[in-house]
This record gives C-alpha cells, structure tokens and sequence, in this order.
C-alpha cells in the first residue's frame, strides 16, 4: 500500500462504513432512503456538528476540549431567560451569548498555552464552570416563544417536495465550509496541524503558536456556543442540562471521522462522515425500534475504539 | 525547630491542602460553632464531620485508585460509568429471578469483577497498545453508562437488600462503616506501596518509562496493573453508591465523580505528568472537596451551582503550580533566587 492511500484509509474506511450502513438500513427499513430521513440527519445533529466541527480544529492543533457541553447548556438557558424573563432582543443575547463562548473558549486557551497546563483539566475546570453557570441562572428548563424564533423556525430551504433544510441544518453545513476553509486553505490552519503535529519543530519555525492555540480554542468557545443556539432553536427551549455528554460525540465524530486524537493530521471532510455514519446509526437504531437505545453509546464506543487502533496500527506502520 | 526542618515541614506537598482544608474549617466555625461536633443518634456517631467522612467515602475510593493511575503519568476519566456499570451489576444480580444469585458474595464478586475487567481494558490499551490514557479511557466513558443501561434495561433498579445496604449507610461499632472501609484501603495501600518496591516501580514509571525499562522495570505491567487497581476502586465506589441510595441508577451513578477524584489528586499535590505520589495528600485532596460543598451551602450558594467555586479553585491551583508563576513568585524574592 502506497503511503498516501495509507494515511487515507480511516477516512476511506468511514465512508465505506457509511455507505455500507446507509445501504442496508435502507434495505430493511421502510422509508430510510427519503430525502426527508436525510434532511433530518443534518437538522437533528445540528448542534452535534457545530460542536464537532469546532472540535476537529482543537484536535488539530493536538489540544481537547470537554468544556463544549456545558457551554451548549449555559447558551441554551442563558438566552432562553434573557428573552423571555428581561425581555431583551434575541439577536442581542445571542451575540452575547457566542461573545461568552468566545471569551471562555480563549481564556482555557491561554491557562493552557501560558501556564503549561493540560488541556483536559483546565477544560473539565471550564466544564464545571459553565454547568454551574447554568444552574445558577435556572435550574429548569424554560420555554421560549419569541415572535422572531417563530418566523425564523418557518424559514426553511425546500429540497423536494417533502423535504426541507431547517435554518439550524443551514448553520451547520455553512460552519462545517467555514472550517474546511480554515483548516485546509489557510495560514492558520496550516499552523494548527503543525502545531498538533510537532509543538518544538512548530515553535523552531517561528510559528506563531500562541496566537493559533488560544484561537483555536477561542473559535471552538464559538463553535459551542453556536450549537446552544442550534439546539435552543430545534427545541424551543433552553434547559441547563442540555448538551450533557455532547463533547464525547462531538470527539468521537471527529475521531471516526479519521482525525488522529494525537493531533497533526486529520480532514474536515473526514468530519462530516462522521457526523453522518453517527446520524445513520442513530436513525437506524429509531427506526428499527427493537434495540435498546442505550446501544447508540456503546456502538459508537466500539466505533472509537476501532477506529482508534487502526490509526494507533498505521501510525506504526509509517514510522517504521 | 531547626531551619531544615522547617523548610521539610514548608516543602511538603501536603501543606497547601492542609491550611486549605483548615481554612475552610474556619470558616465553618466562624459561621456555625457547632460544624465540629460530634454526637451520638440512634446508637451511633452524628454530625457534620461523620456526615464528610460518610458521604466522601466514595470520592475517597476513587482518588485512592487515580493517585496511582495519574503517578504513572496517565489519567483515568472512565471512573464514573465504570462506576455505574458495578452499581449495575450489582443491581442485576440483587434483582434477578434466580435465588443463588442473591447471595451477597456473589454479588460483591461481579460488581467488582466488572470493575476490574474494565480497568484491564483500560490499561491493555493504555500500556500495550500504546493509546493515550485520555483517548483510552474515554471510549469506556463514552460506551460504559450505556453498557449500564443495558445491564439495568434502562431502569433504575430498586433493591432493598440490608446486608448490601449496610456497606454504603451501615455503621460499625458507631462509625460509618463505607468510611472505615475507605480509611482501610488507604492504609492496606499506604502499607502495600511504601513498604515494598510497588510504590517505587508507580514512580519510577510516570518519571521516566524510558529509563525504568533500561532499568529492567516491567513498564507496560505496572501501568497495567495501576489502571485494573483504578477500576477496582472505581467499582468499590460503585458498589458503595448503590447500597447508599438503595439503587441502581445507570445514569447518575457517578455523575462527574471523575472530576471530583481528579481535582481531589491535583490538589493533595500529586502532579498530573505523573512522578511522585502521595496517598495521604489525595485523602486530604478529597476532605477538602467534601468540606468545601456543604461549605459553599452553609454560605448559601445552591449544591448546582456548587461546581463554579470548584472550578474556580482548580484554576486558581494550578495556576500557581504552574512553572510561569513560581518563576515570576522567585524574581520576587531575588535573594532568594538561587535556591
């Protein structure tokens, strides 16, 4: 096998699975093939995927972040209570709420750029802190019924007949270009992938790595943030629980999707698959209607440890 | 004392989280003078203190087995479902149709059997394969709470069972019995790692791996066996959140337990990039989380809201353990600066 069809092979490996899964849930379930079921893979997992796009570029760079649930959780009650309990304008506290996400997201960076210290434990601090946040400002879910949310939630883009994008799925799949764009067509996404590629040969290159890590980290801050949005949106309520567990799938998306967890290599496209191969299971799983949903976990554990030791098998394979 | 002895006495890791926890008991004296008493209910010890001990018995199990995971310059975030999954096994086996099953040794046996299976995946992929503690632990965090909902069906499972029961609210000769058990393993830890080479094998391998291979070290065994060591505990907690509450709960079980275990090691002053450990410094790691909790209530912060000031106090931590703040604390002192 040739050296570059190796370094492609998780993320050949992710679509062929992807296809293959597509293909037979469509085969045994009724209506699994309609443009419909597929609209609603990228409407439903909006927030999974504005998480996990953000997600892939801090992986780049060979960083993690675990704080990206409960900023989802803090967004969701924080301009739910704003609207609805200080009537403040929507867009006025949603800008306020990514403006939080961003800030949160370049604060970790820089305790972990300029103090050395680990990316989990400073994230997991960032974690406790927005879920108490959360908390704090309600601890139960509340509605939000906001004339504009209303306009904007009949806002879809027509596919076929019976089928539409959702605003939310419109969000996600921009974002998703966004990164693609960031991550392979500039400077700065260049000097992720060196930078999770190699910090010491990164910094004798005279990259500037403070300013990438503490953006990268400030852009997944707004990723975050930008899901809350989503999933307030899709679900018309702002609840301080939601987003629990969002970061493991967000991870376990980039990873499936052929993004080495150790950082340095990686694709934006690999990203998407993800997400889908993760929206087919799902589906699939809801469809069928005889498993246990419980078994959505464990398969995507089973898919990151897979995935994980195939990357762990080639990695070896090319350094010797 | 003499000045060398004084310096020992400042340098120790256990200083800082001593006049921590001190602090905190101040300022629960100040609030309330009764915070330290202790008085006798029902035929056994009561109060505020018995109440830390009681509740922190499970916290003090989990750092118990993480001092020794993050010592080999690892981490274990898996703890809190590997958590759910014992008190689910537990839960299956108290409940199940069959009689025999019923038996508490048999109980006990797969509730920690799973915990030990799950550490030996932990560390087989961690030391053999060569996976990144972080990176492997998660696919058991990932897949372990729904592992746990499939063993319960996605139920909670209620089990009055008094002989489990008493190991997470039982008391012993006064004393809360899960917290006895905890101080046990400390000391059967303490005694199994300083008096033989054990402890030094854990330190030797999260200093340098490299070198204690050359040194003819077993390194990926030692690694290994500190992470089936983790999820022993890790199901010890398990079993003891399951008999506390009379329940098997496969979705709260151990909800953000691994953080509490980890923040409790950070802070008793066993560095994260793993080397030297200390067992006493996580005990009073996890006394002072405990304490901090009904702290932050007596002072009228609501138990939600109770994780910013643990954050906070993460932050604050480690950013003064940090490289960048000792160097700036020592131009301070330049007389100071050759020492």
């Amino acid at each position: 096998m040739s050296p570059s069809l190796q370094r492609r092979l998780p993320l050949l490996a992710t679509a062929a699975m992807l296809v293959a899964l597509y293909v037979v849930a469509g085969l045994r379930y009724d209506n699994f093939f309609s443009a419909r079921v597929a609209a609603d893979f990228f409407t439903d997992n909006a927030a999974l995927g504005i998480a996990a796009t953000g997600m892939t570029l801090v992986i780049f760079s060979g960083g993690i972040d675990l704080s990206v649930g409960a900023v989802v959780g803090f967004t969701s009650i924080f301009v739910a209570t704003l609207v609805e309990k200080q009537h403040v304008p929507p867009l006025l506290a949603a800008t306020a709420a990514l403006a939080i996400g961003t800030a949160l997201g370049a604060g970790m960076g820089a305790l972990i750029h300029f103090f050395r210290q680990p990316a989990f434990l400073i994230t997991l601090a960032g974690m406790f802190l927005m879920r108490g946040g959360a908390f704090w400002i309600s601890t139960d879910s509340n509605g939000l019924a906001h004339p504009l949310l209303q306009r904007l939630s009949l806002w879809e883009l027509p596919l076929t007949d019976r089928s539409s994008l959702k605003i939310s799925a419109l969000v996600l799949l921009a974002l998703l270009a966004l990164g693609g764009l960031l991550a392979h067509w500039t400077r700065f996404g260049r000097n992720l992938l060196a930078l999770g590629g190699n910090e010491s040969s990164a910094r004798l290159m005279g990259l500037p790595i403070a300013t990438t890590r503490v953006g990268v980290y400030a852009f997944n801050g707004f990723c975050a943030a930008l899901a809350g949005l989503a999933l307030l949106f899709n679900s018309g309520s702002g609840n301080p629980r939601d987003g629990l567990g969002l970061e493991l799938d967000a991870i376990a998306v980039v990873v499936i999707g052929g993004t080495q967890l150790a950082g340095g290599r990686g694709h934006m496209l690999g990203t998407l698959l993800g997400l889908l191969l993760f929206a087919v299971i799902q589906s699939g799983i809801r469809f069928d209607g005889s498993f246990d949903p419980a078994w959505t976990r464990i398969i995507i554990g089973a898919l990151l440890l897979g995935f994980i030791l195939l990357q762990r098998m080639l990695l070896r394979r090319l350094e010797s | 004392m003499s000045k060398t002895h004084r310096q020992r006495l400042l340098h120790s890791p256990l200083v800082w989280p001593l006049a921590g926890l001190a602090l905190l008991l101040l300022v629960n004296l100040i609030h309330s003078p009764a915070f330290l008493r202790v008085g006798m209910l029902d035929g056994h010890l009561d109060g505020q203190p018995i109440y830390i001990f009681n509740h922190g018995a499970r916290t003090l199990v989990l750092a118990l087995g993480m001092t020794l995971v993050i010592a080999t310059g690892g981490v274990d975030l898996s703890v809190g479902s590997v958590m759910a999954v014992s008190g689910a096994t537990a839960g299956a086996c108290l409940t199940s149709d069959h009689a025999q099953l019923h038996a508490l040794p048999l109980v006990l046996a797969a509730a920690l059997g799973a915990g030990a299976l799950a550490g030996l995946l932990n560390g087989v992929l961690v030391a053999y394969v060569g996976i990144q503690p972080i990176v492997a632990t998660l696919i058991l965090m990932v897949s372990g709470r729904g592992i746990a909902q499939l063993i319960t069906h996605g139920e909670v499972l209620l089990m009055p069972h008094p002989g489990f029961g008493f190991i997470g609210k039982g008391f012993w000769l006064g004393l809360p019995f899960a917290a006895v058990l905890a101080i046990g393993l400390y000391a059967a830890a303490q005694v199994a790692l300083r008096r033989t080479a054990a402890g030094l094998f854990i330190e030797a391998v999260g200093d340098n791996p490299v070198a204690s291979r050359f040194a003819g070290l077993a390194t990926a065994r030692v690694k290994c066996l500190a992470y089936l060591v983790c999820g022993l505990c890790a199901a010890i907690a398990g079993v003891m959140d399951a008999a506390n509450i009379g329940a098997a709960d496969p979705y709260r079980s151990g909800e953000n337990m691994e953080l509490d275990a980890i923040f409790a090691v950070v802070v008793g002053g066993t560095a994260l990039t793993g080397g030297r450990f200390t067992l006493l410094g996580s005990f009073v790691g996890v006394l002072l989380l405990q304490t901090l909790t009904p702290t932050l209530v007596f002072l009228g912060v609501d138990p939600p809201v109770a994780p910013v000031p643990k954050a906070l106090l993460i932050v604050i931590v480690c950013v003064l353990q940090s490289e960048l703040t000792r160097r700036w604390l020592k131009s301070l002192r330049p007389g100071k600066a050759a020492t």
